[in-house]
């Protein structure tokens, strides 16, 4: 008898978009369409020409950038689907922003160096295992659909690192110090997930 | 001029509730310091940050983090940074 209650059409009338979509989606999350603003300060408000980003640590000799000479980097765009750890996710959001590996070009990497803290303007941290910033899985974002990211989004300039969860792209970015052990950072020393993999869902220490 | 994301701050009466789950006790009118400019706030007048991962208790003179709660499913995680406040109970 199940089946009078079980139709076909009603298991099976997803549009292939959705389907597509809904396999995009980690577990545990929902699709917004919005933009959440999340924030543990205040909004910092950086004059463009006192910033710059700095990478530091274990590396030979730290590199570091004015804002002028950040916008002259080579830049990409990229479209990426991104997952908070309050379980909302957003599909294709738009950046524009320099890869890590371009940055970390500029710098002589000691032997150590395995994890990252990145620093930022009002004092969050949050802390990433280096291999989980390159070979383009990372960038330093400026901009966010085509406009200057906005502060509230962590503008002048955030991390973006969409594959893990978003309180690892760090908000007004400031720098990269390399490390030899991992550091919890921000959110990770009061019980959040060192690593942060939404697929796995890594949000809390020991999951 | 007020900025859109400083329109997300609540003062720490909004978070009555949660201390008071982990403390037992309302907390909202003890007093506390500011560990780095030294200002003094009742629990109740901190500059509260909620839309986050965890609940942000700030200054409300120099915005230096005073307390952090995180709902840790297994167990709230409390950390006290400013002074005068009490240790949560364990």
């Amino acid at each position: 008898m199940p089946d009078r209650f079980v139709t076909r059409g009603f298991v099976g009338r997803r549009e292939p978009t959705g389907s597509a979509q809904a396999a995009r989606i980690p577990p545990g999350q929902h699709l917004v369409r919005d933009f959440p603003v999340l924030s543990a300060g205040p909004t910092p408000r950086t004059p463009l020409g006192s910033w710059s980003f700095k990478i530091e640590g274990l590396v030979k000799e730290p590199a570091s950038w004015s804002w002028a000479d950040f916008l002259k980097l080579p830049a990409q765009d990229f479209v990426k689907d991104i997952s908070c750890v309050t379980k909302w996710t957003k599909l294709d959001t738009r950046w524009r922003g320099v890869s890590v590996d371009i940055l970390l070009e500029h710098v002589e990497l000691d032997r150590r160096a395995a994890f990252v803290t990145a620093f930022s303007d009002g004092g969050y941290t949050t802390n990433i295992p280096l291999p989980d910033l390159v070979n383009g899985q990372s960038f330093v974002a400026y901009e966010y659909d085509g406009k200057p990211l906005a502060p509230e989004h962590g503008g002048p300039a955030r991390l973006v690192v969409p594959h893990l969860y978003f309180w690892k792209s760090a908000k007004w970015v400031r720098g990269l110090r390399l490390m030899e052990r991992d550091e919890p950072g921000f959110w990770e020393s009061l019980g959040y997930n060192n690593h942060g993999d939404p697929w796995k869902e890594e949000r809390y220490t020991g999951d | 001029m007020t900025e859109p994301i400083d329109e997300l701050v609540l003062d720490g009466n909004a978070v009555a509730g949660a201390l008071s789950e982990i403390y037992g006790d309302d907390m909202t009118t003890v007093l506390a310091e500011c560990a780095s400019c030294g200002n003094v706030d009742h629990i109740g007048e901190l500059l509260a940050y909620v839309h986050a991962p965890g609940i942000v208790l700030r200054c409300t003179a120099c915005t230096t983090v005073v307390l952090r709660i995180v709902q840790h499913p297994r167990g709230a995680r409390v950390d006290v940074q400013g002074k005068r406040i009490p240790r949560p109970p364990k």
